[in-house]
């Protein structure tokens, strides 16, 4: 690697010769305003803001665009000379009369004083940088921008002006793009998920979640450029560290293990099939969990609670009971929106200065001090009206209230229908098992409820463990229930756990099968129908052995034994035939 | 007097006894026609069993297990099947119209199911009578008359 020795504004810089100037600047940390410069592509010069003098210290001199000159032994670089200035306002008065109204293009007008273009201003919003026509050439590979026509009206522009068949929908140009010329609009049923109008949008490298554990992010490739063209990879020349491998495939780990805890929680009610409440339709009606995404310090608003088009509302509605105490969706009472609804009202009343009204079958307060949070809710001025909500319509049509929108319902306590106008939606959505619950269960051989929540051995007795030894249970997967239950519940599993660990031993059932070595005659039919595996034959005696630490007592060797040698304990033949006899005489 | 039939159900201590158990505990009502015997496992449940209730005198066997694929002995169930298709033709081999032996999976979440269950299989029971083994005698002729009139 070949380096070599230039000064800029005086300062000396030794820099590897495949470089530019403004490369030298950067790392000396000398501004040098440009438009149409992104680090991952190659310089370009199309807006010429960048204009600096250069000079070899022998007299020579030349205007040149300081992002793609390359540097030399021996160059002095001036980026403030009288000639680059006069040569860079010149340049940004022609991008003035072309589209002055652009944010950036008057933020630089500033700084160079120039009050009137001289050659008019334009309205024009695209300043022909080709950032965005060269992202999609260099990084995404896409191929579906370039620039059309020439001279006064070249623009950027798709293949024959028609929607393009190669563009994949990333984004890429809308984001580089300086004026925000390009934009990102739902055409041809390109569906935008809710989340994403309402909470900012994902970008296919994020973390899941503030807290996730691990706390790394992750890349998605439906949404990662990479994985749709093979390009792009900027992530991975940004990173100091190299920790993105986009080779990484899912890998499974085998673990032994003593026991087991089904901790796998809950999955959130979809209100979408719900339409009545408009989830998906209308934008500010957002789900309990969207909300307390919104409301966290660290979410996308900052812990601010904004409607879609960054206002604060003026009122919300707290829809209860949405999907859970529901003929239709979730007979169960979901348990816990009853309170965190009174909170949210607590800390909308804290943050905002909306009113807030809260729709509810019926209040269940039912744990330590939630009945007196209930009550001091009602003395913060928040209207709880008993009634579950009918209906979200955009008051719009009803009013000429564009955008608002109006909560229909009864007012069960003083028998009125009543509309309320508010500006979002809150819905309350039941938890549900989660999808693949049954199947877990099937692995683990325990039982789901028609619910979909796992059964515990016995509602009362033992309410933690399930039917399988070594198997427990914490938390929602068991029914739904709030954040101290589930700590409770966890804190005995966890205690269920160490029991069986610190043993050492484990305590056997007594209901095993024995085999009497008299009776049997050898004819293995036993040893195939043990799941276990338990009965193995004694080639020496000739006979079959039970081993009673693998039998779980099943009793189907018992009853398929030939010879009625085999005896399940607790369970024998002349125990039941006793029970038949007893029943029928 | 009407006819109550007397039914023996052997019900499986995982899926079908705790079904039943869901449904004492919801209170729902069904017949008091079946008595229950608790096995491990509808695997346990041998044909002599079946057999032994007909000569104690029951007028129908239910027998329940798990669904399959949630026996909790892996496939208990499964070889309880087999064993009753062939418990079935051996009643009728003796006479005994095998739709008075009946195999049906509840588990542990269907107390409805098992309500249901032993409703219709008591009803059915009732309309085709009491057993009547004893004034049976095993003569060859009969058992041939009776299994004709139950159809091959």
């Amino acid at each position: 690697m070949t380096t070599i020795k230039m000064k800029i504004d005086g300062r000396q810089v030794e820099l590897e010769k495949e470089l530019f100037v403004l490369d030298g600047a950067r790392a000396l940390g000398i501004h040098i305003p440009t438009l149409c410069h992104y680090p991952y592509m190659a310089p370009y010069a199309a807006c010429r803001i960048c204009v600096v003098e250069a000079r070899d210290g022998k007299g020579w001199s030349k205007i040149v665009t300081a992002c793609n000159y390359p540097v030399w032994d021996g160059l002095e670089i001036h980026t403030s000379t009288p000639q680059a200035m006069n040569t860079r306002r010149v340049n940004l008065e022609m991008l003035m009369s072309r589209c002055a109204p652009i944010p950036l293009l008057q933020r630089l007008a500033e700084e160079f004083g120039i009050d009137k273009p001289r050659w008019g201003t334009g309205k024009d919003t695209c300043i022909l940088c080709g950032l965005c026509v060269r992202v999609c050439d260099e990084v995404v590979g896409a191929h579906a921008l370039a620039f059309g026509d020439r001279g006064i009206y070249r623009s950027v522009a798709t293949a024959f002006w028609e929607t393009s068949d190669d563009c994949i929908l990333c984004g890429a140009c809308a984001s580089v793009c300086p004026t925000g010329h390009i934009k990102m609009e739902e055409i041809h049923g390109r569906s935008i998920v809710h989340s994403e109008i309402s909470l900012g949008s994902n970008s296919a490298i994020s973390l899941s979640f503030r807290q996730a554990v691990p706390n790394v992010p992750f890349i998605d490739p439906q949404k990662c450029i990479h994985f749709n063209t093979g390009e792009c990879k900027v992530c991975s020349k940004v990173c100091p560290k190299e920790c993105i491998h986009y080779d990484d495939q899912d890998q499974f780990e085998e673990y032994e293990v003593g026991a087991v805890v089904m901790a796998t929680g809950f999955d959130s009610f979809d209100p979408t099939p719900m339409k009545q409440y408009g989830y998906g339709k209308y934008p500010n009606v957002i789900t309990a969990e969207e909300f307390e995404v919104m409301n966290n310090a660290s979410g996308p608003t900052g812990g601010k609670i904004l409607l879609q088009n960054g206002e604060e509302p003026r009122a919300i509605a707290i829809l209860h009971c949405i999907g859970s105490r529901d003929q239709n969706y979730h007979k169960y009472c979901s348990r816990v929106c009853c309170m965190y609804a009174f909170k949210f009202s607590h800390l909308v009343k804290e943050k905002t200065s909306a009113e807030v009204y809260q729709l509810y079958i019926d209040v269940r307060s039912f744990g330590k001090g939630y009945e007196e949070f209930y009550l001091r809710i009602l003395d913060e001025n928040v209207n709880v009206i008993r009634g579950k909500a009918a209906e979200v319509v955009l008051s719009g049509f009803r009013r000429g209230e564009e955008g608002h929108l109006l909560v229909m319902c009864e007012d069960t306590l003083i028998g009125k229908f009543r509309e309320i106008p508010v500006d979002m939606v809150i819905l309350c959505t039941a938890l549900e098992a989660r999808k693949d619950a049954k199947e877990m269960a099937r692995k683990l051989n325990i039982s789901v409820g028609a619910d979909g929540w796992f059964i515990e051995a016995h509602p009362k007795l033992a309410p933690v463990s399930t039917t399988t030894e070594g198997v427990f249970l914490a938390g929602v997967c068991q029914g739904p229930k709030d954040i101290p239950d589930t700590v409770a519940q966890g804190g005995a599993a966890a205690s269920q756990v160490l029991e069986l660990l610190c043993q050492g031993e484990i305590m056997m059932d007594a209901a095993y099968a024995v085999i009497d070595e008299a009776l049997c005659s050898g004819c293995k039919m036993c040893n195939d129908m043990c799941p276990y595996t338990a009965i193995a034959f004694d080639d020496a005696k000739k006979v079959s052995a039970v081993n009673s630490a693998l039998c779980k007592g099943c009793g189907t060797c018992v009853a398929a034994c030939p010879a009625g040698a085999i005896m399940a304990r607790h369970f024998t033949d002349e125990q039941i035939y006793a029970q038949i006899e007893g029943m029928l005489s | 007097m009407s006819f109550e039939p007397r039914i023996v159900g052997f019900l499986c201590n995982w899926c079908s006894y705790t079904g039943a158990d869901l449904a004492g505990t919801a209170r729902m009502k069904y017949a008091p026609n079946v008595m229950t015997v608790r096995v491990m496992c509808s695997g346990r449940v041998d044909p002599a069993f079946v057999l032994d209730s007909f000569r104690a005198g029951a007028d129908g066997v239910l027998v329940c297990g798990c669904h399959f694929g949630d026996c909790h002995y892996v496939e208990g169930n499964h070889k309880c099947m087999r064993r009753i298709a062939i418990t079935k033709r051996i009643l009728k081999g003796m006479g005994i119209p095998p739709e008075r032996l009946r195999l049906e999976w509840v588990s542990a979440s269907e107390g409805a199911r098992f309500q249901e269950v032993v409703d219709s299989f008591t009803e059915q029971i009732r309309a085709m009578g009491p057993m009547r083994l004893k004034e049976w005698a095993f003569v060859p002729e009969q058992v041939e008359a009776a299994t004709a009139a139950h159809g091959e």
